[in-house]
């Protein structure tokens, strides 16, 4: 048993018990945080498969953007754990066979196809640069799925705003730009007037300049 | 010097065999870690100094020479006080939030490079490295907001993870830029990529200006700081997120603080300065260059305090999203075709 088959170990077992704890703590905010360490913890799985750029965006792009407003969204929900947990039983039979059927179309996919029987990660050295070997492939052989993948990703989050925006008719809104581009002359008027001699009138008429 | 680190290195091979190459990472790392907390202590310092002198007041200057000492006494008081944990607080997540936000700003220091080939890990995805990390700071935030129990605390934290989320992808297409400039994203490659035989013109400030400006605003907006301190806004929400927090546990978010901002620092310079480079051909290049590029960012930093009042936080948004985003996004553009024609010079 080497270092790296330990670091492995020790990984897995992590994200196991993480992902236990999702569905079993109390806290939804507690249960956030431990898919976080799920994900931190598989990205260290991919570390060790070399493959850094995989793990590092998933750090970056789940961790760091996608669990944060999730975050964000379960914090300011009042939820009651109770009636969660309401149909726990009835719907666990259907639970434990849709996860059963998912467990063994893995097993089935893993064990029979011929892409992964008996294949270890290939070795690279350290000038090896995953990024630009994924870039390589993305841009080129698989140019034409990603695109689509991409359009398909825009075209959800349009919808999702689109279905979910509606502007409010008594909404108030800076219009920044005319603000910045406003000039002496638009807001200021300099009046000539001739000066006044009585005391009464003098009054009225700074009462008139200031209106 | 080298000769003396290469006898150290074999008389510690000799004496503890394997063991000694994670004693000598360790080593590494307090070398990093330590000089960081000090520059950490004595930023706060020039701070309370600069902004003195720039509101025409002396700052502090009672313990010791012209006040050096305060930092040290400032350390000493925070570490006697009381950590009160308020009730009704999630207790673990209260104690875990300044660490999970000191942990990443401390993590990133990694992949800096202080000089050429002066680097702890010199790993090819060193770019992305350093968006992962900068971008877990913002847990030790909304971790402490949300675990005080306290609805300033919660608003704080509120603000300061919308606001950092929206900041990030401003700063990561500023970056891509960088990566385009230099195709790699190895930091040490980023900066030779900027040696040249013309000094200054060859760093990537000059083709990338629009991005080194967003990066160092959105650097700015990152760290929290004035004019984008919404999340602490004392006028407003007392302190913000860590209002409730006190004694060593305030001063690691502290930390944390001015380690992102000396972090922001040191990627500006690498990244758009040309890290150790010498600006001017006849100077050799040296790690004082980094240095000295480092101090005047942070000058920026302590300048704009002075300086600026605190945005309004729809500004902001409109700021990160209106503004920042579509400049990076056309700049990418830019940049792209730029290098295709035969007038991309770096």
């Amino acid at each position: 048993m080497n270092f790296e088959t330990i670091v492995f170990y020790v990984f897995a077992a992590l994200t196991v018990f993480a992902s236990l704890r999702v569905i079993t703590a109390r806290n939804p905010v507690h249960a956030v945080l431990f898919l976080v360490l799920a994900f931190i913890s598989s990205s260290g799985i991919w570390i060790l498969l070399e493959a850094e750029f995989l793990a590092i965006s998933l750090v970056l792009v789940y961790v760091g953007a996608v669990m944060v407003l999730f975050l964000f969204v379960v914090m300011m929900l009042d939820i009651n754990m109770v009636r969660l947990r309401e149909g726990f039983w009835r719907w666990l039979p259907f639970g434990a066979v849709l996860a059963g059927l998912m467990a063994f179309e893995m097993a089935w996919v893993l064990s029979s196809s011929k892409a992964f029987a008996g294949k270890a990660a290939v070795k690279h050295g350290a000038d090896y640069s995953n990024t630009k070997e994924l870039g390589r492939l993305i841009y080129t052989e698989y140019v034409f799925p990603f695109e689509i993948a991409a359009v398909i990703l825009l075209v959800a989050m349009v919808a999702a705003i689109a279905l979910t925006s509606r502007r409010r008719k008594d909404a108030k809104s800076q219009v920044i730009h005319e603000q910045i581009s406003v000039k002496k002359a638009d807001r200021l008027r300099l009046i000539k007037m001739s000066p006044e001699i009585h005391a009464r009138e003098n009054v009225d008429s700074t009462a008139e300049v200031a209106r | 010097m080298m000769e003396m680190l290469q006898m150290l290195q074999d008389a510690g091979q000799g004496l503890l065999g394997p063991a000694w190459r994670t004693v000598w990472t360790l080593v590494k790392i307090m070398a990093i870690v330590l000089p960081v907390f000090g520059a950490v202590a004595y930023l706060t310092l020039v701070e309370r100094k600069v902004i003195g002198y720039m509101q025409i007041r002396i700052g502090p200057n009672r313990v010791g020479y012209f006040g050096l000492l305060q930092p040290i006494a400032d350390a000493l008081k925070l570490l006697f006080k009381e950590i009160i944990v308020p009730t009704g607080s999630s207790k673990f997540l209260f104690v875990l939030a300044p660490i999970m936000a000191l942990a990443p700003a401390l993590a990133a220091w990694a992949v800096i490079p202080f000089s050429n080939g002066v680097v702890l890990t010199d790993i090819n995805a060193g770019l992305l490295y350093l968006l992962a990390m900068t971008s877990l700071g913002v847990y030790g935030i909304i971790i402490a907001g949300w675990a005080s129990n306290s609805k300033y605390a919660f608003l704080g934290a509120v603000r300061s993870a919308a606001q950092i989320v929206s900041y990030e992808i401003a700063m990561g297409f500023a970056l891509v830029c960088v990566l385009m400039a230099s195709q790699s994203m190895n930091l040490g490659d980023i900066v030779r990529g900027q040696h040249g035989s013309f000094g200054m013109l060859n760093w990537y400030v000059i083709p990338l200006f629009p991005m080194f400006l967003v990066y160092l605003i959105s650097g700015v907006a990152e760290t929290n700081r004035a004019p984008f301190d919404m999340a602490e806004g004392e006028s407003e929400i007392v302190a913000g997120f860590h209002v409730e927090y006190s004694g060593m546990a305030f001063a690691l978010f502290f930390l944390a603080e001015y380690a992102n901002m000396i972090l922001i620092a040191f990627l500006t310079s690498i990244m758009f300065l040309g890290g150790w480079l010498s600006p001017v051909p006849f100077l050799p290049d040296s790690f004082i260059w980094l240095l000295g590029k480092v101090s005047f960012i942070l000058l920026l930093f302590l300048w704009f305090r002075a300086t600026f009042p605190r945005y309004r936080y729809d500004q902001l948004m409109r700021l990160g999203w209106k503004v920042f985003i579509p400049i990076t996004i056309i700049w990418v553009v830019v940049v792209a075709v730029w290098m295709q024609t035969p007038y991309w010079l770096w």
